[in-house]
């Protein structure tokens, strides 16, 4: 999964998605994610990132990375390509 | 650089809460960075805020109601021209383009006053009650609409349209009716305020885009800008709204400008579909209110008509900014009464 190119986010975790105008602010945690995917990481490194940056198990970060996800998706903010 | 200095005479000057697009209009052709334009007004109302917005507006005259007619519209033009020249005229109401269009060579030759309007002809192809023979035409999709006079007919439509339906207005007004008795009491209202013949259309849930767009009527798009409103008013107006960055929505908007040939400035209303499909609901064939927006993201659609107006070729937009945002504000403007009095008994300020 990746974020669509022309989606614009910000470094305090502000995003904008041209396409349908919609905007949306993520936490700390949400524009560590969305980085990593930016820079084109896999979702095993950002889980493993995740694991090592907040201190949690694997239970918790993969339930949390996956729902996440799951909400960019559903705001049409990433790909699949 | 010297900009060259030009009148240009604009209607809608009703900068109120369901807004005219003349302000607008009038703001954009004022950042013109070749035209140092001057402003007359044209009003209906005593109370169009535009009259009395000194900064923007140099001088005023009333014009009588569209419903005088286009021979008594002429005589009042032909009496302000004896007063001061105007080089283009932008005529910003749906109501009144009926008028302008059919005079408008008259305008040139007898007035010299340049406009820049669609033919009867294309104009009637895209009125709402004829959006389906458009949509074949030009190849866009469009709900089905239908065009009764009587009550009854939405009856019959019932075996083929299901509910909700919307009740539409042969210039404006939308109501979403969910039974019978909601469409039977849209229909009267409608009816009443705008006469036959009443649009019943099917209702088709998505997403609102709107493009202002400008054509050269040669079968080019000279710009469009598409935008999504963020907030409405209780009457269905954008508060606010965003400029998009759609690719499918820019080519399906350009195909229509050009296979039509439109000519002058335009709005076009898309519904878009969970399954991004575009179905057009109206094509508005004046700027709609927020057309200021296109100027904010970098295409000046007011000064490019004005350009080709005046027989200039203007060359089409090929970029724009999204992510810019409008937001309206509403202002109280202290008017001395001398200054009422004025534009009431002289018709003019």
């Amino acid at each position: 999964m990746k974020i669509r190119k022309n989606i614009a986010i910000s470094e305090n975790g502000f995003i904008f998605n041209p396409m349908t105008g919609d905007s949306f602010s993520v936490n700390e945690t949400g524009a560590f994610i969305l980085q990593k995917l930016k820079d084109d990481e896999s979702e095993e490194t950002i889980l493993q990132n995740l694991m090592d940056e907040y201190d949690l198990d694997t239970y918790t970060a993969e339930r949390d990375l996956n729902d996440f996800l799951s909400m960019l998706k559903g705001h049409q903010l990433t790909t699949n390509e | 650089m010297n900009k060259r200095k030009i009148t240009v005479a604009v209607t809608g000057l009703n900068n109120i809460d369901s807004p005219g697009p003349g302000i607008p209009v009038i703001r954009g052709l004022k950042e013109s960075e070749s035209l140092d334009v001057r402003i007359i007004g044209l009003s209906y109302e005593t109370l169009e805020p535009g009259i009395y917005m000194h900064d923007l507006v140099d001088k005023v005259y009333q014009l009588p109601l569209p419903t005088a007619g286009s021979a008594v519209l002429k005589e009042r033009l032909r009496y302000i021209v004896s007063q001061e020249k105007i080089d283009v005229l932008i005529p910003n109401f749906d109501a009144e383009l009926h008028n302008f269009i059919k005079i408008q060579d008259e305008l040139k030759v007898e007035l010299n006053i340049a406009t820049f309007l669609p033919s009867q002809t294309i104009f009637d192809e895209r009125q709402k009650s004829e959006l389906g023979k458009f949509g074949e035409k030009y190849g866009v999709k469009v709900p089905e609409s239908h065009m009764i006079n009587q009550v009854l007919e939405i009856r019959k439509l019932e075996e083929t349209l299901d509910y909700p339906m919307v009740i539409k207005g042969r210039y404006y007004d939308a109501y979403i009716a969910s039974t019978y008795e909601q469409a039977s009491t849209y229909f009267y209202k409608v009816v009443a305020k705008w006469g036959y013949p009443v649009i019943v259309q099917e209702f088709v849930t998505g997403t609102e885009v709107n493009v202002t767009a400008i054509g050269d009527g040669e079968g080019t798009c000279i710009g469009a800008v598409p935008m999504r409103k963020l907030y409405i008013t209780d009457k269905g107006k954008a508060w606010s709204g965003i400029s998009l960055e759609d690719d499918e929505l820019m080519e399906i908007s350009r195909r229509v400008i050009e296979n039509s040939k439109w000519r002058g400035g335009c709005e076009l209303e898309f519904i878009k579909t969970k399954d991004d499909e575009y179905y057009l609901l109206e094509m508005n064939p004046r700027f709609p209110a927020w057309v200021y927006l296109a100027n904010g993201c970098g295409q000046n659609h007011p000064e490019a008509l004005v350009k080709m107006a005046l027989g200039e070729e203007v060359q089409p937009f090929t970029d724009y900014q999204s992510g810019k945002m409008f937001i309206r504000y509403s202002y109280d403007q202290i008017v001395d009464i001398s200054e009422f009095q004025q534009i009431s008994t002289m018709g003019e300020r």
